[in-house]
């Protein structure tokens, strides 16, 4: 039989190319498919090519520049992934291939495999080295923040700022932190709060979350911008078990959001606490300072020296008293001064102490005008006053 | 020295200079008194910020810079 007598149903190879191309391209659309990178390209273009492969078929695949930005990894050969794309066919070559619009690790394994890679070459690079580490100011007077302000982690931080150091200012440039594009909304917000130039601590962080959730924080470019931040970096994010790239690449590694504000403040307690040690030690200090001139005058006038001369009999020992009732005079006055004024402030301190605590839900029982703090020496027969911090009430 | 509001910070490295100052035997009695006063004056003064600090929370709006680079 003659194939050839129909002439009317020869296609060329054009016309059989685009066919075929039709007919792939519509019926494999959006198509997901596992396989294992082999012969990974990223050509200077910034186009992908490689192969996906499994034990018995492989597959050419490209992804374009415009997608693998996206990418939250750097593919390696013998990485298991999936990838979602389409089916398309080129014709100059009679080829066909994935056009890969999506790619993701193939499991927890493989994101784990890929943050291994990407800590060891920014190692070597010293990216991590102890030496490049920033100090963390003391005593800041604005700390920025890198987070969602609408999370959770940016409560704790606002909390422990105000229990802390309410003194600083926070400075917030609200993140995404998980998703598509969290990297580099992360990244450039870090470097808009540095090119500030007056915050003296940036915070970076999230709270928990699966390695996916916390992913942004183990990018590339997140590691890069905090190493090249000119402001000291403290990062928290996720739980204490919970280490990413961003954190060894920051000058400071928080366990968690609310640890990392904690270790950018000081703590106000440990501030007070200096400055009424430093009322009773002074004190002290002055007074005794005062002591030693004073045994050191009666020293000199009482050596053999002084008495043994007319000086005694001069009237001069007198005059010389009269200084010395004087110096202690102005002395002692100027001391009880500032004693007058350390008591007014003692109990400033103590009644801010006891707002404080009230603050916290505590109430105070009162009889009489005086505070009742044991239970045998509340008289039950007797008007109770209680106070809270909002207000006080009285029961007969 | 010039008379210029001191920052919190400044004041407290002051009042730590002081309180070094008046632990050290070198001080004369004039001297430890005018110290004493000034660190006092300094002491409430930190004391006040300090306690009657209010948290500030600004939000930078990054919409306005993004795309310099």
């Amino acid at each position: 039989m003659d194939l050839f007598t129909q002439e009317e149903n020869i296609l060329s190879v054009s016309e059989i190319t685009n066919s075929v191309k039709r007919v792939l391209e519509k019926s494999f659309k959006g198509i997901k498919i596992v396989g294992e990178i082999s012969n990974f390209k990223a050509h200077f273009s910034g186009h992908w090519y490689f192969t996906l492969k499994d034990a018995n078929a492989q597959i050419s695949c490209t992804m374009w520049k415009g997608n693998n930005t996206r990418v939250r990894f750097t593919p390696e050969d013998g990485m298991k992934i999936i990838v979602s794309g389409n089916i398309s066919v080129y014709p100059p070559r009679g080829s066909y291939q994935i056009d890969v619009r999506a790619m993701k690790a193939a499991g927890v394994g493989e994101l784990q495999a890929a943050f291994e890679r990407l800590k060891q070459s920014l190692s070597d690079e010293g990216l991590f080295d102890v030496k490049n580490k920033k100090a963390i100011t003391r005593l800041p007077k604005k700390i920025g923040i890198v987070t969602a302000i609408d999370s959770a982690a940016f409560r704790d931080m606002v909390s422990v700022a105000e229990r802390r150091f309410p003194l600083v200012e926070l400075i917030v440039a609200s993140s995404r932190v998980q998703g598509d594009g969290a990297a580099e909304n992360i990244s450039r917000n870090i470097k808009l709060l540095d090119k500030l130039g007056n915050i003296d601590t940036i915070i970076v962080g999230r709270g928990g979350g699966s390695l996916e959730d916390l992913w942004a924080f183990n990018e590339e470019i997140v590691a890069r911008t905090i190493y090249d931040a000119k402001t000291p970096i403290v990062s928290g994010v996720g739980h204490e078990i919970d280490f990413t790239i961003a954190d060894f690449a920051a000058d400071l590694r928080a366990p968690t959001p609310t640890a990392s504000m904690e270790l950018a403040t000081p703590n106000q307690e440990d501030i007070l606490n200096y400055i009424t040690d430093f009322f009773s030690n002074s004190s002290t200090n002055v007074n005794s300072i005062i002591t030693n001139f004073k045994d050191e005058i009666f020293g000199i006038t009482n050596s053999y020296g002084f008495k043994s001369h007319d000086f005694i009999i001069n009237n001069n020992m007198q005059t010389l008293d009269n200084y010395l009732f004087r110096i202690e005079n102005g002395v002692n006055q100027k001391f009880l001064k500032s004693k007058n004024e350390l008591s007014v402030l003692s109990n400033s301190i103590e009644s801010y102490n006891i707002e404080k605590i009230l603050e916290r839900g505590f109430a105070l029982v009162e009889q009489n005008c005086k505070k009742i703090t044991r239970a045998k020496d509340f008289d039950s027969s007797k008007k109770t006053k209680i106070k809270f911090y909002d207000n006080e009430i009285e029961i007969e | 020295m010039a008379k210029k509001e001191k920052s919190f910070e400044e004041s407290l490295l002051r009042l730590k200079e002081i309180s070094e100052k008046l632990e050290g035997s070198e001080v004369g009695l004039d001297d430890s008194i005018k110290l004493y006063e000034e660190g006092v004056k300094l002491a409430k003064e930190c004391y006040t910020t300090l306690s009657e600090a209010e948290l500030k929370i600004k939000e930078l709006k990054s919409e306005l810079e993004i795309d310099s680079d």
